[in-house]
């Protein structure tokens, strides 16, 4: 069973609209590991806030583009 | 798979089957006399050191076999082999922190019997399980945490 995080993503949208981009090279491009990569998208993993200015700065985007936090419904 | 999750893969492999061996040379000689008469001293040093090498020559052995895998596949890059991130790093915390608590507790039955004045061989094997038994509490924190999310 997977623990999923509260924080939701674009980057697999993100990265097919920037011709297609592995999530090997955004690995790359961010210094982490593909896997890490994979658990972020999947939203098994919340990465630091710096990493998360990284990813959102390799699209050119801001960061609310990249990463949302739904508001609790209470 | 990343390397650090294939490196605790081989350090539960490698503390698993040493203490199987360890179990089967020392436990075997439990029922045959008093502990007191028990060698147990060589074989878990032994077995001890054979956990060391073995961990660090089957990290050897997984960078070669992830390189020869990566030469094969032509996916990635064989730099990249042992590259560790924040999350790594979070896992690893984690998992050394719950091993951390694990050995504590366990070490208080390894002091019980200090103080009921146990044979040495039961103090020691106490420690010896103790230790195992924390890290192999903190290798399955480190495999669920990379399998389950973090």
């Amino acid at each position: 069973m997977v623990k999923p995080t509260k924080v939701m993503n674009s980057i697999r949208a993100l990265r097919f609209a920037a011709s297609e981009m592995t999530q090997a090279d955004l690995a790359d491009r961010v210094g982490m590991t593909r896997q890490t990569i994979i658990a972020i998208e999947q939203g098994r993993y919340s990465p630091s806030l710096e990493v998360a200015f990284k990813i959102a700065r390799v699209f050119g985007v801001s960061l609310d583009d990249v990463f949302q936090y739904p508001e609790d419904p209470s | 798979m990343s390397f650090e999750q294939k490196l605790t893969w081989v350090n539960t492999a490698t503390t698993v089957i040493v203490v199987a061996v360890y179990a089967w040379i020392v436990g075997g000689q439990i029922a045959a006399g008093p502990v007191a008469d028990i060698a147990y001293q060589k074989p878990m040093i032994i077995a001890v050191c054979a956990m060391i090498v073995l961990t660090i020559a089957g990290a050897i052995a997984t960078a070669i076999g992830t390189a020869v895998g990566i030469e094969i596949s032509g996916k990635g890059s064989v730099d990249d082999i042992d590259r560790k991130d924040e999350r790594d790093v979070h896992i690893n915390r984690r998992g050394d922190l719950v091993g951390y608590y694990v050995s504590s507790v366990l070490m208080l039955g390894a002091f019980t019997l200090t103080m009921l004045e146990f044979p040495h061989f039961w103090i020691a094997n106490a420690m010896f399980v103790a230790f195992v038994i924390a890290g192999l509490s903190s290798s399955a924190v480190k495999l669920v945490a990379y399998h389950r999310g973090f």
